[in-house]
């Protein structure tokens, strides 16, 4: 009996000691550096929506090679991250805080790409880009803002930019006698075209725009700031440095949310907008089974129908067109778009900071940067892209291009996280009927007041 | 006495550096850290600083924690106390002293719910409660026009989801514990003339009184800490109509970025826990 008792504890204990050892050593297996054959290992992460991603699939035709080729001592892992917009930001954020998971390279979205500078995640890139000669001229200014950290220390190279506007089904608008090609003059107009084709044409959603907050960050940007910068307001008030958490624009941007989804009843069913794959569903399905007649979405949303997009559609451009979207009351400059993109930056923690910076040289020469774009469907950061053959004859990037002249950017401040979060719940609760207009900005100077502090907002 | 005492807590240490690390660092740890600004990113995540109370005063004056709360508590009585406590004990009931090849039908067909994983029950539900799901698709045979569930109702579906999902484990729990009481407690009621309701509430439930506590606490503890199910089926909406507290914390940590304010919410959830469990061990006046 005392024998069988000593079994049973020293098992307990070894099994115990097991346990510990292998927790503590699983900690050690991942470290960057020091890869086969005396190489320098360069990691390289972004976020890939699946096996057909065409990010993946660039990097995969022949461009990774070539480097590898030119540089023998350099071998580039890529390490796609397969995750919605919202959980791409965590995973990367919690691989770069150890330098035994952080990869060499990072895709940021420049909307966080400030607050993850603030963080201290990143490393400052301003003696890279100053011995480059190509980021002087060849850069869109503009851009290059959105990757600056609130310190004025460079933190990324602009990879993709874009722009947003009104995608729209030519035959179903002709059906309904709205003159094609479509180009609203105010926001009433594109509420009155959504009422007629619903009137027109029953089983067929008017217009769709993204308020699931499921959709992570499209929601603020692609619905709520391109309606509010059509206004005579913004959300960040760059004099005093504060953010508008009450004004007359962000009101009337409320209002007409809830005249689509609850007044009119034009909008997608809460389903669909609900979905956090509400805009895959619009461009993969609805648009090509002709259910749906407007969406407003990113320049990039096109190629869904492109011949190797993942629901071609032929002759899109007969049948497919963009149009701008229009200021509020078709003030100056008539349109209105929200520009934003990716950035690659490098972890400070990361083991090769040097060969990834060569890399990342590479990857954004005029050839490369508009290849991705090319693939993408994207617009170039590079303003010589447009010497690079087949990027503006491809279809409706003159349209969206065009666009960058009116296009406004994000608040650059490193708080835009958490202003974003109570807006993408915000949209969401108008959309679906659970709070009015007026009580959405009321809660939102609320919630942004407590999180931020009485110092950070003003009401305009 | 004193070496055997000193061999025995040699024995011991194993298991108590392995609480230690496992349980107890954790749980001061997360303590600690809801008094900071912890956050996943921002300035804030640079400059860790002790806040004091100031995520709990943001907590109870935000009031999307008070809704929260009220989603848990409804989410918690409708899907756990009413939904899986009383249903497995009626299920177990009426199975009780059936054929052994009626139980193992029925048995099989609850247990399924729990044998699957949360996420996959998750997808299950989402593809009976869709616009153009099995749901829809049967009332459609009755000449009723589909229903939007997960928009509509979404309170009720979730909950209807959790009880499919834990209800077999109360009835399993009930069933060993009904399966215990001597027959010839319940002959001798009947031959003294007692009705079956009263047999029920005199002799069977007292007599299992404790397997249901264990099982309500249990089963609390669990529900309380339901997110896949919520999160998967309705992602807390529509606005913050299924937004219960695991799901609000979710928000707060993950999207929001505030790790400190994420785990202020967490030891909030923990309260809820601990209170409830003291609730039902008074309440139904049983030592564990």
């Amino acid at each position: 009996m005392k024998m069988n008792k000593f079994k049973v504890s020293m098992t307990a204990a070894m099994a115990s000691l097991l346990l510990l050892t292998t927790a503590c050593s699983s900690g050690n297996s991942n470290s960057g550096s020091g890869a086969a054959e005396g190489k320098k290992e360069v990691t390289i992460t972004f976020r890939s929506s699946g096996s057909e991603d065409t990010l993946t699939k660039y990097f995969e035709s022949g461009l990774i090679e070539k480097f590898e080729t030119d540089n023998p001592d350099i071998k580039i892992k890529i390490a796609p991250v397969l995750a919605s917009e919202g959980d791409y930001t965590s995973k990367i954020v919690l691989q770069m805080k150890s330098p035994d998971t952080a990869p060499d390279i990072v895709a940021e979205d420049t909307s966080i790409i400030k607050s993850d500078a603030a963080a201290g995640y990143l490393e400052p890139l301003d003696t890279q880009v100053a011995g480059w000669s190509d980021w002087k001229d060849k850069f869109i200014e503009n851009l290059k803002a959105g990757v600056t950290g609130e310190d004025g220390k460079i933190y990324g190279v602009p990879a993709t930019s874009d722009t947003r506007g009104i995608w729209y089904n030519k035959e179903l608008l002709a059906q309904a006698g709205l003159p094609v090609p479509f180009k609203p003059a105010n926001w009433d107009e594109v509420l009155e075209a959504a009422r007629t084709i619903k009137d027109k044409l029953p089983g067929v959603t008017p217009l769709n725009m993204i308020v699931g907050k499921s959709s992570g960050e499209g929601v603020t940007m692609q619905t709520l700031e391109m309606l509010l910068y059509g206004t005579n307001d913004t959300l960040y008030n760059d004099e005093t440095k504060k953010w508008v958490v009450s004004s007359p624009g962000l009101l009337d941007s409320f209002k007409f949310i809830n005249q689509l989804f609850n007044v009119d009843k034009t909008g997608p069913s809460m389903q669909v907008a609900l979905n956090g794959q509400a805009g895959s569903i619009a461009f993969q399905q609805l648009f090509p089974q002709g259910k749906l007649a407007m969406a407003v979405d990113g320049s990039w949303a096109g190629s869904t129908w492109f011949e190797n997009g993942a629901a071609p559609i032929e002759n899109v451009a007969d049948k497919m067109g963009f149009a701008p979207f229009p200021t509020q009351n078709g003030q100056e400059p008539g349109a209105i778009t929200m520009s934003g993109g990716w950035a690659w930056s490098i972890p400070a923690q990361s083991q090769n900071k040097e060969a990834a910076w060569k890399f990342l040289e590479f990857l954004m020469n005029q050839e490369n940067a508009t290849g991705r774009v090319v693939a993408e469907g994207n617009l170039s950061p590079r303003n010589d892209s447009v010497d690079v053959a087949g990027y503006t004859d491809r279809t409706y990037t003159a349209e969206a291009q065009a666009l960058l002249e009116v296009a406004k950017f994000r608040p650059a401040n490193d708080q835009y996280a958490t202003v974003s979060a109570q807006l993408q719940s915000i949209v969401e609760s108008i959309a679906s009927g659970k709070l009015s207009p007026e009580d959405a900005v009321k809660q939102l100077k609320d919630n942004v007041t407590r999180s931020l502090g009485e110092d950070k907002v003003e009401v305009k | 006495m004193k070496r055997k005492s000193r061999g025995a807590f040699l024995f011991l240490t194993p298991s108590v550096l392995l609480l230690l690390i496992f349980f107890i660092v954790p749980i001061i740890l997360t303590i600690c850290f809801a008094f900071t600004n912890m956050a996943l990113t921002g300035s804030a995540a640079r400059n860790l600083q002790f806040i004091g109370f100031q995520n709990f005063t943001n907590m109870f004056q935000d009031p999307d924690f008070r809704i929260s709360v009220w989603r848990t508590l409804v989410f918690l009585i409708f899907s756990a106390v009413i939904g899986q406590v009383v249903l497995g004990f009626i299920l177990a009931l009426l199975m009780k002293e059936k054929n052994v090849t009626f139980r193992r039908i029925i048995g099989i067909i609850v247990i399924a719910g729990w044998v699957t994983p949360e996420i996959v029950v998750a997808f299950c539900m989402v593809a009976f409660f869709s616009d153009n799901g099995s749901l829809n698709q049967i009332i459609g045979w009755f000449g009723i026009s589909p229903v939007s569930w997960l928009f509509s109702f979404p309170m009720v579906s979730v909950i209807i989801a959790n009880i499919w999902h834990g209800t077999a484990f109360s009835m399993m729990v009930y069933q060993s514990a009904l399966d215990e009481i001597p027959k010839d407690i319940e002959e001798a009621a009947t031959i003294d003339g007692a009705s079956n309701f009263k047999i029920l509430s005199y002799i069977t439930i007292p007599m299992v009184k404790g397997s249901i506590v264990t099982n309500m606490m249990l089963v609390t503890l669990q529900t309380l800490g339901v997110f896949t199910l919520i999160y998967t089926m309705t992602g807390g909406g529509p606005g913050t109509a299924t937004q219960t507290l695991p799901v609000f914390m979710y928000n707060q940590a993950f999207v929001n970025y505030q790790f400190g304010y994420g785990t202020a919410i967490s030891l909030v959830l923990l309260v809820i826990g601990i209170v409830a469990s003291l609730f039902y061990m008074k309440s139904m006046k049983v030592k564990v």
